[in-house]
């Protein structure tokens, strides 16, 4: 009971903060100073039509560095708990458990795997397709990873047996984050600072190799991002 | 846009509100998800401008005034990226606790409560 | 005007269904609700003007969080326990 009360009176507490929120709320009427610097200098000093892009690589780059890190280190540690020969053995008894779950999974209709065959690299490029394009339209590295991630939940789902070349995975995670920090510190050496995408040439406004090296640096976090998330998901997959 | 805000606002509180009575692991990290999109709406909301576009610019830019703020929009792609990795991290903690003593109810695992 | 309603008409179904989400005893329909939660605020980004967020919203909240969160129902059980 008393339990109860104070689980009220925080939630009440944290609406009467939340109400004061929305009364006192007027909304922006005009960009901000640090806004009005990035809208004004991102197309001249980085030829980026998209401020956001501009932002997430350049500007705050190293807070994108951070959140790759948080994210492989969410990564590492999901691959640490539900590593291979973890569960199984010592939930079920042997080998008990993995002969059931071969069972229970059979194989996808003969329509799923053809269409899926036919779909996932439509997928697949759509997102690389986002993230090279991702400093002159609406997109970029996150997005364009996790719409390759989801290219491959379509491939597990639609092939209950296959299991994915974690090599490849292994390489391609770590030689573009490799890469990522190496052009980083390119970008101490030639440029501004680190992660700064302007010792590329800023080329020509709205041309696919424009912007500097946010192209690149962007397509290695797509890269990056859908490897991570893949193994994640695979990690997930697995029976136990 | 107070509408939006206050569609944050609630969620979070639905979120809050889960957290603290739920007692299945996995509608934890539900809340935590729900406080999450809450939360990123509450953000969203404080970079809108009225009448503003997306900060995406053109070959023939007018004037700045028009576009909404690109800074908290940032941010949140950051932190939409983080909540899921910080998710699945917590359901790979759910899944080998439940391995270990096949139950979702956090009331069966007092080993480290004091 | 129109646009305005549709966001209080979808704020409507998101809370709802963040509630719903927190109350059903089946664990599977509270995963889906929270889906399409996360569906609806992609949407709402794009009206917010924000199509960077609505984009990763979409794929990652709605796609890949759910399909991770069925993985882990898959690896454990879709049954509820009692609330006190």
């Amino acid at each position: 009971m008393i339990k109860r009360a104070l689980i009220f009176l925080v939630l009440a507490f944290f609406a009467w903060q939340f109400l004061l929120m929305v009364t006192g709320w007027e909304g922006l009427s005009g960009l901000g100073e640090i806004a009005r610097h990035y809208m004004e200098k991102g197309r001249e000093e980085l030829g980026a039509a998209n401020i956001v892009t501009a932002i997430v690589v350049t500007y705050r780059g190293l807070d994108t560095l951070g959140e790759v890190s948080v994210l492989f280190l969410a990564a590492a540690g999901i691959g640490f708990l539900l590593g291979a020969g973890r569960l199984s053995r010592k939930q079920d008894g042997g080998n008990a458990g993995g002969l059931e779950n071969e069972k229970t999974r059979r194989k996808a209709s003969e329509i799923l795997e053809t269409g899926s065959d036919i779909v996932v690299p439509a997928i697949a490029v759509f997102g690389v397709y986002i993230f090279v394009n991702g400093h002159l339209s609406p997109g970029g590295g996150f997005q364009g990873g996790a719409v390759i991630a989801s290219a491959i939940v379509l491939l597990f789902l639609s092939h209950p047996f296959y299991s994915l070349n974690h090599g490849v995975l292994k390489v391609t995670e770590s030689l573009s984050g490799t890469v990522y920090v190496g052009l980083g510190l390119l970008g101490l050496i030639l440029a501004g600072g680190f992660l700064d995408a302007r010792f590329l040439p800023v080329g020509e406004f709205g041309r696919i190799l424009s912007a500097g090296a946010i192209p690149v640096i962007y397509s290695l976090i797509g890269l990056k991002v859908g490897a991570e998330l893949v193994g994640i998901l695979e990690q997930m997959r697995r029976p136990s | 846009m107070k509408a939006v805000l206050v569609i944050g606002l609630l969620l979070m509180l639905t979120g809050f509100y889960g957290l603290m009575t739920r007692r299945n692991m996995i509608k934890m990290v539900l809340s935590v998800a729900i406080t999450e999109v809450g939360l990123q709406m509450v953000m969203i909301t404080a970079g809108f401008i009225r009448g503003g576009t997306a900060p995406i610019l053109t070959e023939d830019i007018t004037e700045l005034a028009s576009f909404v703020d690109p800074v908290p929009q940032a941010l949140v792609l950051t932190a939409i990226v983080i909540g899921v990795a910080v998710n699945a991290l917590m359901l790979a903690f759910i899944i080998r606790m439940y391995g270990k003593r096949g139950s979702l109810d956090v009331r069966d695992y007092t080993d480290s409560k004091w | 005007m129109i646009i305005t309603a549709l966001i209080i008409l979808m704020g409507v179904t998101m809370v709802v269904s963040a509630v719903f989400a927190l109350h059903t005893k089946n664990l599977l329909m509270a995963v889906i609700a929270v889906g399409i939660l996360s569906l609806f605020s992609s949407i709402i980004y794009l009206i917010m003007q924000a199509p960077d967020v609505a984009m990763t919203e979409a794929a990652i909240g709605a796609g890949l969080s759910t399909v991770i969160f069925l993985y882990a129902l898959r690896r454990t059980t879709d049954r509820d326990v009692d609330d006190d």
